[in-house]
């Protein structure tokens, strides 16, 4: 026990200040939701997140967003088991065929208004495994995205700025 | 060719006659369709693994189809290959001899449409019940730019049946942050009887999509077969296409993939050390590795320009050099690093809320884990002697040996601590090749392989062994690549080690053999 103190203690507070946000790694899609209710999700924001075919390289970068070095909780951010809890669904990977149901009852099962943020490349145009009878390229090719944050993966900053743009909390450095 | 194998094949076919040369890599033998069984069972006799089994459509050539067997014991690999007749479906099946063919065999019957004769399960596999049935992807005939549609089906899944026995499905998505894929328990409160995994569900054709791309694209396709695992992945396929068109990576390039190799292997141990402590909700120790992690993540991005290092390693060599500077940051890292692990490590052998849940927990018996194959680190914790870099060792391994650990209760712990000794040994290893690190190109011209030859590889990924294979087609284009992620025979032994644990420790099991759902489904 003492160890585990002695380690805390030594290791102090390691997370770091967040990068400002280039505009060249999100692609933002439209007025996706009414200005009050963009108004509240500014607050916390609570994520359902959904492999749809990734090669698991964006969950890598996905899992580090929740480390101490990065730190997304201080956003307000948290990752949700439910769907029916989430605001904002998170999807990685061009959409394979056979992921396709599963995400859009996911979807479907998230309580409106939500947003839909898609993450990789894959995630935007299917990627190096472009459009086949096993991969349906992009995330919108099947349910409507709200925003895309780009990057083969995107790195951990990018992606809690990617969310933090998409719910309109941040500016994008021009 | 030893004389133990001609002696051993001696009675079954004259092995000399039958070598291939077309193939490279390995030692190939084509064999009579009605001598795949029997010699099988004489390679099972003599204690060879079977490693991989596939298929390919050699229409492109005028010819029927293949179906192959990689065959291992100790230093040596051997491909066995049968040629089908044109229009002839059927070939003998391997799963009486090996239980690892069994998943190999629903592939090619789910995906290549031959029929293994006297399989004893022909469920699909991979592809889902809504596909049409005669969608075979891997065929020439099969346009895979065309939408398939869906079609009504169902999947029979195995079912426990008695008083008070229940059924918990889960997936394919969970509640974390992780890949896709169907669990199903058959419990009786919370013990499990049995549990039967369903994958599948993120297969995007990666194989037919090489066969789409130029040799030299195509490294790019092979570094996202599962990203966790991109530089041996891409390793493994430009060995097999160096293989193929006979060219050798400078030194200074070899040196450089396996400096990649072990700081992928460090990156991935460290990060599933924390996640497993996690999962027995010892919080602190998934934050500290992750701190550890994170560092040799954002050195990656500082030498290699990738915090993955995807795309670092191309045909006959790498694009990235190690400059002086780089030689010196890594140095000091691994210093800081060992530093930090060895505190933490002290804590984890501490901690007896921790031992409590990792002891005894998902054994994994040596004997199961030889009758599945079943390699890397799961295999070392389960008494096998299993390495690539160590059984065939390629430069610099040849000279910087590892010394991979190995033990057999086959538990999480085992597990847990074989990956722990494999982090100390990667840092001794980067270490010893920095400092033998030659002078030199880091990379040469690399042909495309002459027409019908074929190239085979191994590399020892983290998670484990990883075969290539990569056929030229009579256009010298890619006309077949064969991915073995060792996931695809590990996976095995999950249902086997799960046996009599609780449901509630699945996550903590899972975890401890964190294999790869994007590499099995391809």
């Amino acid at each position: 026990m003492l160890r585990i103190l002695h380690q805390i203690f030594r290791t102090g507070i390691v997370t770091e200040k967040l990068p400002p946000a280039e505009e060249a790694k999100v692609t933002l899609k439209g007025a996706a939701l009414e200005e009050e209710v963009m108004r509240r999700f500014r607050r916390s924001i609570t994520i359902r997140f959904v492999d749809a075919g990734s090669c698991n390289a964006c969950e890598l970068e996905l899992q580090a967003v929740t480390n101490p070095v990065y730190d997304c909780e201080r956003f307000g951010m948290h990752f949700t088991a439910s769907p029916r809890f989430a605001d904002m669904l998170l999807v990685t990977g061009p959409v394979s065929r056979n992921m396709e149901i599963a995400l859009k009852r996911t979807h479907n099962a998230m309580p409106t208004p939500k947003l839909v943020v898609a993450m990789g490349d894959c995630a935007h145009d299917g990627g190096m495994f472009g459009r086949s009878y096993a991969s349906l390229g992009g995330v919108g090719n099947i349910i409507p995205v709200d925003a895309y944050i780009h990057g083969c993966p995107p790195t951990p900053s990018d992606i809690i700025n990617g969310i933090l743009m998409a719910i309109g909390r941040i500016e994008v450095k021009k | 060719m030893t004389d133990d194998l001609k002696k051993l094949l001696g009675n079954i076919i004259d092995a000399e006659k039958s070598i291939d040369n077309s193939q490279r890599g390995a030692l190939a033998l084509n064999i009579p369709a009605d001598l795949f069984a029997p010699a099988a069972k004489a390679l099972k006799g003599a204690g060879w693994r079977l490693a991989a089994e596939w298929a390919v459509d050699e229409s492109p050539f005028g010819r029927g189809y293949g179906v192959m067997a990689a065959y291992n014991k100790e230093s040596d690999y051997l491909i066995i290959k049968i040629a089908l007749p044109k229009g002839e479906a059927a070939f003998p099946t391997l799963t009486r001899k090996y239980t690892a063919a069994y998943r190999f065999e629903r592939q090619i019957n789910s995906l290549m449409g031959l029929v293994p004769a006297g399989h004893p399960d022909l469920r699909p596999w991979i592809k889902h019940e809504d596909w049409p049935q005669d969608a075979y992807p891997l065929r020439k005939t099969f346009d895979p730019e065309k939408d398939l549609g869906r079609v009504e089906g169902s999947y029979k899944w195995i079912r426990a049946e008695g008083e008070g026995i229940f059924e918990v499905p889960v997936g394919p998505v969970h509640a974390g942050v992780i890949e896709p894929g169907h669990f199903r328990f058959q419990s009786v409160g919370e013990d499990i009887i049995n549990l039967e995994t369903r994958f599948g569900y993120v297969h995007k054709g990666i194989e037919k999509r090489f066969e789409s791309l130029g040799w030299f694209e195509a490294p790019r396709l092979a570094g996202r077969v599962s990203g966790d695992t991109t530089v041996a992945h891409a390793v493994a396929f430009c060995r097999a296409l160096e293989a193929a068109s006979m060219c050798v990576a400078p030194k200074r390039a070899q040196w450089i993939r396996a400096i990649l190799l072990e700081r992928e292997r460090i990156a991935n141990h460290l990060g599933d050390i924390g996640a497993i402590c996690n999962d027995t909700a010892f919080t602190f120790m998934l934050y500290q590795m992750a701190i550890l992690r994170e560092k040799v993540l954002k050195n990656n991005f500082k030498i290699f320009g990738h915090r993955l290092t995807m795309d670092r390693v191309v045909p006959g060599g790498v694009n990235v050099d190690i400059t002086k500077e780089a030689v010196k940051t890594m140095e000091d890292e691994l210093q800081g690093l060992a530093n930090e692990f060895e505190r933490l490590i002290r804590i984890y052998e501490d901690n007896s809320s921790l031992e409590d849940r990792v002891y005894g927990t998902g054994v994994l018996t040596p004997e199961t884990a030889k009758e599945i194959g079943a390699v890397g680190f799961v295999g070392r914790s389960s008494g096998q002697r299993c390495d690539a870099r160590v059984q065939s060792p390629w430069p610099p391994y040849d000279e910087i040996p590892p010394n991979p650990p190995f033990l057999t209760s086959g538990d999480v712990h085992a597990r847990t601590w074989v990956r722990i000794e494999e982090v100390r040994d990667s840092i001794r290893l980067i270490r010893g090749m920095l400092d033998t690190l030659p002078e030199g190109f880091i990379r040469v011209d690399c042909p495309a392989p002459l027409p019908g030859t074929s190239g085979f590889s191994v590399v020892e990924g983290w998670r484990g062994e990883i075969i290539h294979w990569v056929q030229a087609g009579p256009d010298g284009g890619i006309n077949r690549v064969m991915v073995r992620d060792p996931s695809s025979v590990n996976w095995l032994s999950i249902e086997q080690a799960i046996k009599g644990n609780i449901v509630p420790d699945f996550p903590l099991c899972n975890k401890s053999f964190n294999q790869s759902y994007s590499g099995h489904d391809l």
